[in-house]
């Protein structure tokens, strides 16, 4: 009878266990807000430097000619997969295009694309063309010779690849759009960069500490911040897993210990004593 | 971590601004603005083909003037805008003078509406096509000033003036100067224009456009003006030597240099223990380069050891080839007498190549950013802090935790019965 006691009390605490994990697997839904906002770029950058800063969640709008290279920048945080989706819409009368994205992280290193349509064909007459990328997650963390990616900026790079000369320099609009998974605590790794991976931080962080007036109108390289700031790395639902870890453990020494002590006096003890 | 800092950097810097502006309460000069101010130049085609009448039924000319009333109109007050001419002044068959034919309309300069309109009111189309020769002039026109340049080429026909080749001229201009942009429009589909100026566009990162319609023609170049005016960092430039011992040091910033196909250029950066290096580089293709490519970048010790590396390669159409590298440097626990910063020399090569036929000097642009920051706190653990996960972890808690309940409960029965016995 106690076993059952134990038992219940047991999966009543895995639980309660599951519902406190609830929310982790429920922010499995694109973190970010719906688009529509008024503060999303309406022109895209030529080149590193001069790339448009996006939100995660913003849809960014950007008009030029077939054969230019649109660039624009997003943040990224530890523990988040981005995914990178971009509309192209090309004039009516073309010839075949082929047209990409590329992703590279904030030391322009260019990031693998897990899966999506990173390159596609547009035949003649295509009126758009669909691409998306999604990113490998987003660590706190990693070895200096790895190229995994790591908390901070992120550069799209949108190009017609492959393009004849006839086609070159035809009105085209582009649309793109970065949303990111929230991994949670699977993806929480030990360690943490004193910055993140954000072009140019050095030169802005000495500006901030030498109380330079002029750092805010002067350009920077990467200005870039999510919305609610970088996190600071010592959180996780890890905490959550083990400490319930912990209190289960006790539990099931308390009833393992229970079931030794059988039910009332010992047996074997001679009455009167 | 990272936000702590921050905080604490922004109150630092917020008590540094206002004591500063209690100290210097004008420190705004108008020097600053002026070096800084983005400059434009809006070079036009005046040559006699203008005059056919191709563009919403209207003449090249008009739609040219007309979209050149409402860039007018709209250009930002901050940007120092001129306008060039070329192919407005002589109208006769002498190739010689008439590829020298280019003119400043209106200078560049703190923009008067009124003036510079009336200025563009009496163009009429006249003469030849001399687009290098403009192109040189137009560089000289924006020559000074720390802000970026750009200039806006308009025009309806290719080079007349060969052997001058423009697309040659840009790619001279742009290793001249520090931050300058061709952006090119052709009026006409053709094939042979639209080679010519989007190899112009390529060679200074700049854009090509073929318009067709008024509208377009005013809003591309409205965009362009808005573009020089937004502000952007400008790369300092610097020139990488052949071996380490020869290289410049660098501090954190942006920088720009040229690099030929296979050459080797050298930087050096000077890192203390718990600092970390981040530098990344890119190559710019700015010429016809054959389609597959790459660039390394190494960073080596000053004995020739290397540290750690960053490659890309790639094929196919490109503007540039980027790669770069992080460098944590640990803390050192002993204070022995060697020098307390390391200098890591980087080491960067590019593996284009192209057709005989194609220039290889100046060498193709090349950035690079160096950041040097505090060092990250290193992982003890892969997970964080060590902590488990998953259902796993929790049944390996629970039988853990039971079998020791067990144990310990036979073993104070068992130590109960031998004190009883005794």
């Amino acid at each position: 009878m106690r076993i059952t006691r134990v038992f219940s009390a047991l999966s009543v605490t895995l639980l309660t266990l599951g519902l406190a994990a609830g929310p982790a697997a429920a922010d499995s839904s694109p973190s970010a807000s719906p688009s529509g906002d008024d503060s999303a770029p309406t022109q895209a950058g030529t080149s590193f430097r001069t790339a448009a800063e996006v939100e995660q969640g913003q849809t960014a709008t950007a008009s030029g000619s077939t054969g230019d290279y649109f660039y624009w920048s997003f943040p990224a945080d530890a523990e988040q997969r981005p995914t990178v989706k971009a509309t192209v819409k090309l004039q009516e009368t073309h010839g075949a295009q082929t047209w990409q994205i590329d992703v590279y992280d904030g030391l322009r290193r260019r990031q693998a694309c897990q899966y999506g349509a990173q390159t596609r064909a547009a035949g003649p007459g295509a009126s758009s063309v669909e691409l998306t990328c999604v990113l490998r997650t987003v660590r706190a963390w990693s070895e200096t010779w790895a190229n995994d990616p790591l908390p901070g900026t992120y550069y799209i790079r949108l190009t017609a690849v492959g393009v004849t000369t006839a086609d070159l320099g035809l009105p085209v609009s582009a649309e793109v759009r970065a949303d990111s998974k929230d991994m949670g605590g699977a993806a929480a790794v030990d360690g943490s960069l004193a910055e993140p991976l954000v072009p140019g931080i050095a030169v802005t962080s000495q500006k901030d500490d030498d109380g330079d007036k002029d750092s805010s109108d002067s350009a920077v390289l990467s200005a870039i911040e999510p919305e609610d700031g970088w996190s600071s790395g010592w959180w996780s639902d890890r905490w959550v897993w083990t400490a319930v870890g912990g209190v289960l453990a006790a539990l099931a020494g308390i009833g393992g210990y229970a079931l030794t002590r059988g039910s009332g006096r010992p047996s074997r003890v001679p009455p009167g004593a | 971590m990272i936000r702590t800092q921050r905080l604490a950097a922004g109150v630092c810097a917020l008590l540094a601004a206002l004591a500063a502006g209690i100290a210097f309460p004008a420190p705004a000069s108008a020097d600053e603005t002026t070096a800084n101010a983005p400059k434009v130049d809006l070079v036009l085609d005046v040559s006699g083909s203008m005059r056919a009448r191709d563009i919403d039924g209207q003449s090249r000319m008009a739609a040219a003037k007309q979209a050149f009333n409402e860039v007018l109109d709209a250009t930002p007050e901050e940007v120092r805008l001129g306008i060039r001419t070329l192919g407005a002044n002589y109208p006769g068959d002498d190739r010689k003078t008439g590829c020298k034919d280019t003119a400043q309309l209106y200078p560049v300069g703190p923009l008067d509406r009124t003036d510079a309109k009336t200025a563009v009111a009496t163009l009429s189309p006249t003469g030849w096509t001399p687009i290098g020769p403009a192109l040189l002039k137009a560089a000289g026109d924006l020559d000074g000033g720390e802000g970026s340049k750009r200039i806006v080429l308009i025009t309806d026909g290719e080079d007349t003036c060969a052997p001058l080749d423009p697309c040659e001229v840009a790619r001279e201009i742009a290793a001249k100067g520090i931050g300058l942009t061709i952006d090119t429009l052709g009026l006409v589909p053709s094939t042979k224009l639209s080679r010519q100026l989007s190899c112009i566009a390529e060679a200074t990162g700049g854009t090509y456009t073929s318009v067709e319609h008024t509208a377009e023609l005013t809003d591309r170049v409205n965009q362009l003006v808005d573009r020089a005016a937004d502000p952007v960092v400008t790369p300092v430039a610097t020139q990488g030597a052949d071996a380490c011992a020869k290289a410049p040091t660098l501090k954190s910033g942006l920088y720009t240099d040229r690099e030929e196909f296979g050459q080797q250029r050298w930087y050096r950066v000077d890192v203390l223990p718990g600092q970390e290096l981040r530098a990344s580089v890119s190559v710019a293709a700015d010429r016809a380069v054959n389609p597959d490519y790459g660039t390394l970048l190494r960073a080596v010790t000053a004995h020739g050891r290397e540290i750690v590396r960053g490659e890309a390669a790639g094929n196919g159409r490109t503007d540039v080839i980027s790669t770069g590298l992080r460098y944590p440097k640990a803390e050192r626990d002993d204070d022995g007498d060697k020098p307390a910063a390391e200098t890591v020399c980087l080491q960067v090569t590019n593996s284009f190549s192209a057709a005989s036929s194609v220039k290889s000097t100046p060498g193709m642009p090349l950035e690079l950013t160096i950041d040097v920051v505090d060092g990250p706190s290193n992982a003890s653990d892969v997970a964080s802090f060590g902590l488990g996960r998953g259902w796993w972890l929790l049944g390996a808690l629970v039988l853990a935790g039971f079998v020791a309940g067990l144990l310990w409960g036979w073993l104070s029965r068992w130590r109960i019965a031998v004190w009883r016995t005794n």
